[in-house]
C-alpha cells in the first residue's frame, strides 16, 4: 500500500512538511564584527546549528613575520586585534623581551600599564556599545565611542596615531609622554567615571537588555576551560584567573604592587571595590549578561589602574630609555608568553635561530578560541540569540584571522 | 466644497464631486508625504540629540532642514533593483500596498472638527481594519524579494501584527463604547472642554488602557522596541533588505505615516483629538455662534491641537526607539498574548462596569465640560456641521444632551 | 611540580612515551613520541598532579632551509616540530609538550606527515588542529572534521612550510 502511494505522481503530499534552512549570516552583515560567516541551520526561527566560517581577514601575519626582525614585526601585532593595538605590541614586546632575558626600566613598566589599561577601556567600551548595537540599541554604541574618542585623542597625542599604535615596542616605548599629558589622562578619567552609571542604567540594568541576555548562551565552567576560552569570557562563567595576577613572572611583574581584584562572581558575589548593579534574578553565570558585565567591571577596574600608573609613574626619576635596536639579535630557543588582553588572554610563541629574525612566530589568539565555542552556545537558540550570543563573545576578526 | 461648486460656480455635478474628492485626496496625501519628511528630519535631528551629536546641520541652511528632501532626490537618482530570482510582481507592487493602506486610513481621520477626508460613522473600525492592511505589502515584499533574511522579516511581521490587532482592537473599544459610537469626530466631540474630559481621565481602567493601547501601536507599526521585522542586527534589513531608492522610500514613507496614524488615532481616543487641554476657543469666547471667520478660526485652531499631539506621540516612539533594545521575537508575542491581551480584556470589562455604576464619574461634575457645550455646533445652524451626516448628528446630539442633562 | 618527579608519575605510567626533556628551558618542554601524542595528552587532562586541563595553544614549526647553500651550514635535521602549550587553571603552571614529525610521511613531498589529533581530550584543539593543517600541513588523525579553516578550501600548499612558493595564479589572481 504504501509503495502504491509513493509511486502514485498524483499524490505530492499528505501532511504538510517543515524543511529546515541554510541561512548564511554574513560575511556581509551587520552583527558579525567583520567578516565573519555563520552559516545557521534553521527550522523557522529556531537554529539548530552554527558552524562559523572564518578566513576572510587572513593576512599572513605569520609568515611575514618569519621575513621581519623582532621590532619590525610590532606594527603586524597592531592589525591583529585592532582594538586593542596597545595590548597586542605588548605582548609581543614582552614574549621577544622574555626570550632575550630583557627588563625594562621601570618607568617604561608603569607607562606600559598605564597604556595597556587606558587601551582596555577603549577596547571593552566598543565591546560593550557594539553589543547595545547587536541588541538593537543604537545610542549606547555612539556613547562608549564618544568616550573612546577621547581616549584615542590621548593615545594620538602620546604616539601620533589613532588606532595602530605601535607604541610599546622590544625594549620599551617608542617616546616618553608629552608634557601635560598625564593632567589631561586624569581629567578624562574624573569626566568619565559618573558616565559608566550611565552605560549601566542603558544596558546592564535595562529590562529589555536584561530579558535578551539573561540565561542566554550559558556556558558552564567546564564548558569554558575545555574550549581554551579566556578574558571576560571565562570570567563571565566563574572561572578565577587573570593573566595579571597568574601569569608568568615577566608579566606579572608589570603588575607588582597594583592594588586590583580580578572581576569574577567568587561565593556568589562580583568584588565590592565600587558600587555597582546588583545582578539581576534571571542571570544565571556563564550568561550573555555576565560575559557583559565582567567587561564593565574591567573597566572600572582598569581606571584604577590607570589611577595607580599615574602617581607610580610621576614619581619615577630619570627617562624610560631606549628600545632595542631594529637588528638586535636574538638568543637561540623559543618562548611562549601568554597576556591578558582586553578579549582574553593573547599568546605569543616565538622560535628563533640566534638571528634577529624569528624562525617561526605564532598568535595564539584569545578571539578565535573564544569563537569556537560559539557553535556549542548556539545549539537550539533563536535567530535573535545568535547575534546575542556571538557579540557577547567580543571577537575581534582581525585577531582571529591574522 | 461640492455644494459649493455647484451652486456658485456651475459645475455639473459628478464634477464636482471629483473635483472636491481630488482636493481632498491631494491634501491627505500631503500631509503623509510632507509629514513623512519632516518625521524623518525630525527623527534624525531627534536620534541625534539623543546620542550626543548633531545630526543634518548643512543641507537647506542652518538645521539642516532640507535634508530629507536631498535624501528624496538621491532615492530617486538611485538605480532601481531587483534580485534575479525575485517574482517581479509582488515585488513591484508590495510597497504600493504598504502605502496605499497607510494612506487610505487617513481618509477617515479627523482632523478637526469637520477638517475630514469623508466622516464615517464607523470610522475607528475603517481606520484598524485598514491599517492592518499594510502588513500585506510587507508579507509581499518578503515573500516576494527571494531572501531568505526578507522571509524572516515577512513571518515575523504576519505574526507580530496579527497577534497585537487583537489587544489593539479591544484598547480602541473602550473609547467607542464611552462614546457610544464608532464615528472619530463623536468620540472626539464628547471630550470637548478641559483635560479632564478626555478618556485617558475618564477613570483608571482608562488610563490604563492607553498604555497598553501605546504599546499596542508601537508592535504594530513596527517601531523599536518591537521592529523586529526590520530588525538589523539579525535579519540585515528585514522584508525591505532587497529594496532600493524610491521603492523603499514607500516602505518609509508609509511607516511614518503610519506612526502619525496611529498617533493622531490615540489623540482622538483618548486625548480629545482637537479639543485642547484648555479650551482656548471657548475661552476666548469663539463659538459657532459668531460667524464664519471665527468658525473656521476655531478649527484650524483644533487642527494645530490635534497636529501637535499626535507629533507628540511621534516624538515619543522616536525616543523610544533611541532608548531601547530590541525585543525578541518570542517575547515580543509573550508580551502581546500575556500581557497586553488580558490586560485589556480586564480594562475593558473594568471600564464597562464603571460605566455602569458611577457613570458620573467618582467626583461629580469633574468631568463635565467646562467650558460651552458644542450642542449648537452639531445642530450647526446652516453651518458645516450641516454637512454631516443627519442620522448620525442626531444621534450625537442626543448622547450629548443626555449626559449634560442627565 | 614540573620537577622530575612529575616525569617519573609520567612515565611510570605511560612507559617509552617521553622521549626527551629539557625542564631548564625559558618554558620547561618534555618531548613526546607523535604517536602517543593522545595518550599523555588524556594522562596529563585526567590523570596527573596538577591537571592540565587548557590547551592553550597548538603550532608547528618547520624545521627546514629551502636554500641549499644555507642548508650545508644547519646543525639541525629538517623535521616539523609540533608544539602544544597546557595550562592547568586550578595550580596556574603552564607545560610544554613537543613531538617531532618528518616534514614529509616517508619523505615523500606532498605526503603529510601525521599525527594523532588530541581534539577528543581538550576542544580547544579542534580549530587550532584545522589552522595547523591548513597553514603547516600536519594530517591529523582521528580529527572529527578536518579542512582548511583560514585559507580558501581550494587552496595548494601549506604557507607556513619554509618551502613554500605561492602560487603564480589563483583564479585569474595573480599571485606572485
Amino acid at each position: 500500500m504504501a509503495q502504491l502511494i509513493d509511486d502514485d505522481p498524483r499524490i505530492i503530499e499528505f501532511d504538510v512538511r517543515t524543511d529546515e534552512m541554510l541561512v548564511n549570516m554574513g560575511p556581509q552583515h551587520p552583527s558579525t564584527h567583520g567578516v565573519l560567516r555563520l552559516v545557521l541551520r534553521t527550522d523557522g526561527e529556531v537554529v539548530s546549528e552554527v558552524e562559523p566560517h572564518i578566513g576572510y581577514l587572513h593576512r599572513c601575519a605569520e609568515k611575514i613575520g618569519e621575513n621581519l626582525t623582532h621590532r619590525q614585526w610590532i606594527p603586524y601585532t597592531d592589525r591583529m586585534d585592532y582594538l586593542a593595538a596597545m595590548n597586542m605590541n605588548l605582548g609581543w614586546a614582552l614574549a621577544v623581551e622574555k626570550l632575550m632575558k630583557y627588563e625594562v626600566s621601570e618607568k617604561a613598566r608603569h607607562l606600559r600599564v598605564l597604556i595597556a589599561e587606558l587601551n582596555r577601556i577603549a577596547s571593552h567600551l566598543v565591546g560593550m556599545g557594539a553589543y547595545g548595537l547587536d541588541l538593537g540599541t543604537f545610542s549606547p554604541f555612539l556613547y562608549a565611542f564618544r568616550e573612546r574618542e577621547k581616549i584615542l585623542d590621548l593615545f594620538e597625542e602620546a604616539c601620533g596615531a589613532r588606532l595602530t599604535y605601535s607604541y610599546i615596542t622590544v625594549g620599551g616605548l617608542t617616546a616618553d609622554l608629552p608634557p601635560g599629558w598625564l593632567q589631561k589622562c586624569e581629567a578624562f578619567l574624573d569626566q568619565f567615571e559618573p558616565i559608566i552609571k550611565e552605560y549601566h542604567a542603558l544596558l546592564t540594568t535595562n529590562a529589555i537588555f536584561v530579558k535578551r541576555t539573561a540565561n542566554i548562551g550559558v556556558m558552564s565552567r567546564e564548558l569554558a576551560i575545555e574550549y581554551g576560552c579566556s578574558g571576560p569570557v571565562l570570567r563571565g562563567s566563574g572561572v578565577d584567573q587573570d593573566m595579571r595576577r597568574d601569569g608568568e613572572a615577566i608579566y606579572t611583574a608589570m603588575y607588582d604592587g597594583y592594588a586590583f581584584e580580578v572581576a569574577v562572581m567568587k561565593d556568589g558575589h562580583y568584588p565590592r571595590d565600587h558600587e555597582y548593579p546588583p545582578v539581576p534574578a534571571d542571570a544565571v553565570l556563564g550568561d550573555c549578561w555576565h560575559r557583559f558585565f565582567v567587561r564593565m567591571l574591567e573597566v572600572v577596574q582598569s581606571m584604577d589602574l590607570v589611577r595607580q600608573a599615574i602617581d607610580r609613574y610621576s614619581a619615577c626619576k630619570g627617562t624610560i630609555g631606549e628600545p632595542l635596536k631594529l637588528t638586535e639579535k636574538m638568543p637561540a630557543g623559543d618562548a611562549y608568553l601568554e597576556t591578558e588582553a582586553p578579549k582574553g588572554q593573547m599568546g605569543f610563541y616565538l622560535v628563533s635561530d640566534g638571528s634577529a629574525i624569528p624562525w617561526r612566530v605564532r598568535a595564539r589568539s584569545s578571539s578565535f578560541s573564544n569563537l569556537a565555542v560559539a557553535p556549542e552556545l548556539c545549539r537550539g537558540c533563536l535567530i535573535a540569540d545568535v547575534p546575542a550570543i556571538v557579540g557577547s563573545l567580543d571577537i575581534v576578526m582581525g585577531e582571529i584571522d591574522r | 466644497m461640492a455644494e459649493f461648486l455647484i451652486t456658485t460656480v456651475g459645475l455639473s455635478e459628478w464634477l464636482a464631486w471629483t473635483v472636491t474628492a481630488v482636493i481632498a485626496a491631494v491634501l491627505v496625501l500631503n500631509v503623509i508625504a510632507g509629514g513623512a519628511l519632516v518625521f524623518i528630519w525630525a527623527e534624525r535631528k531627534i536620534a541625534g540629540r539623543i546620542q550626543d551629536r548633531l545630526g543634518p546641520t548643512r543641507t537647506g541652511g542652518r538645521f539642516g532642514w532640507l535634508q530629507s528632501l536631498a535624501d528624496g532626490l538621491k532615492l530617486l537618482a538611485k538605480e532601481d533593483l531587483m534580485p534575479e530570482g525575485a517574482d517581479g510582481m509582488l515585488f513591484r507592487l508590495a510597497p504600493y500596498v504598504s502605502f496605499c493602506a497607510s494612506f487610505c486610513a487617513f481618509i477617515a481621520l479627523p482632523f478637526a472638527f469637520d477638517f475630514i477626508g469623508c466622516r464615517l460613522n464607523v470610522g475607528v473600525f475603517f481606520v484598524v481594519a485598514v491599517l492592518g492592511l499594510e502588513v500585506f505589502g510587507v508579507i509581499l515584499a518578503g515573500y516576494a524579494s527571494a531572501s531568505k533574511w526578507s522571509l524572516f522579516g515577512a513571518m515575523r511581521e504576519a505574526a507580530q501584527v496579527v497577534s497585537y490587532e487583537v489587544p489593539l482592537g479591544m484598547c480602541v473599544v473602550v473609547p467607542v463604547m464611552l462614546a457610544g459610537s464608532m464615528d472619530m469626530v463623536t468620540i472626539a466631540e464628547k471630550q470637548a472642554g478641559w483635560f479632564t474630559n478626555w478618556y485617558l481621565f475618564h477613570d483608571p481602567f482608562t488610563f490604563v488602557i492607553f498604555w497598553v493601547y501605546v504599546t499596542c501601536a508601537v508592535a504594530s507599526v513596527n517601531r523599536a522596541p518591537f521592529d523586529l521585522a526590520e530588525a538589523e542586527s539579525e535579519l540585515v534589513a528585514g522584508f525591505h533588505t532587497e529594496y532600493s531608492g524610491l521603492r523603499w522610500s514607500y516602505f518609509f514613507m508609509a511607516e511614518y505615516g503610519s506612526m502619525f496614524l496611529v498617533s493622531a488615532m490615540a489623540a482622538v481616543l483618548f486625548m480629545g483629538g482637537w479639543n485642547g487641554p484648555i479650551p482656548v476657543a471657548s475661552l476666548l469666547g469663539l463659538s459657532e455662534g459668531t460667524g464664519d471667520t471665527a468658525n473656521y478660526f476655531v478649527r484650524l485652531l483644533g487642527m494645530f491641537n490635534l497636529l501637535g499631539k499626535a507629533t507628540l506621540g511621534v516624538l515619543v516612539m522616536m525616543w523610544v526607539r533611541w532608548t531601547l533594545p530590541r525585543l525578541r521575537i518570542d517575547q515580543v508575542m509573550t508580551t502581546c498574548l500575556k500581557y497586553c491581551t488580558p490586560i485589556a480584556a480586564a480594562m475593558f470589562a473594568g471600564a464597562m462596569l464603571w460605566q455602569l455604576f458611577l457613570p458620573g464619574g467618582l467626583v461629580p461634575g469633574l468631568d463635565r465640560p467646562a467650558g460651552e457645550i458644542r450642542e449648537g455646533w452639531l445642530e450647526g445652524p446652516g453651518g458645516r456641521g450641516a454637512a454631516a451626516p443627519a442620522a448620525s448628528d442626531e444621534k450625537v446630539a442626543q448622547v450629548i444632551s443626555s449626559q449634560v442633562n442627565p | 611540580m614540573r620537577g622530575p618527579a612529575f616525569l617519573e608519575k609520567l612515565e611510570a605510567a605511560l612507559p617509552g612515551a617521553v622521549t626527551g626533556r629539557n625542564l631548564e628551558a625559558l618554558d620547561p618542554w618534555i618531548e613526546v613520541a607523535p604517536e602517543r601524542i593522545a595518550d599523555v595528552s588524556r594522562w596529563l587532562k585526567e590523570s596527573s598532579e596538577p591537571r592540565f586541563d587548557a590547551l592553550e595553544c597548538v603550532t608547528a614549526v618547520d624545521w627546514c632551509e629551502p636554500d641549499p647553500k644555507k642548508a650545508a651550514k644547519v646543525a639541525w635535521q629538517p623535521r616539523i616540530e609540533m608544539v602544544y602549550h597546557l595550562w592547568s587553571t586550578a595550580a596556574r603552571v603552564s607545560l610544554v609538550l613537543k613531538a617531532t614529525l618528518p616534514r614529509w610521511k616517508n619523505d615523500t613531498p606532498g605526503e603529510l606527515p601525521e599525527i594523532p589529533s588530541v581534539a577528543g581530550v581538550w576542544r580547544t584543539a579542534d580549530w587550532h588542529e584545522l589552522e595547523v593543517f591548513d597553514i603547516s600541513g600536519v594530517n591529523f588523525i582521528g580529527h572529527p572534521d578536518q579542512r582548511r579553516i583560514l585559507c580558501p578550501e581550494d587552496w595548494e600548499g601549506y604557507p607556513l612550510r619554509k618551502d613554500y612558493e605561492m602560487p603564480l595564479d589563483y583564479h585569474g589572481i595573480r599571485g606572485r
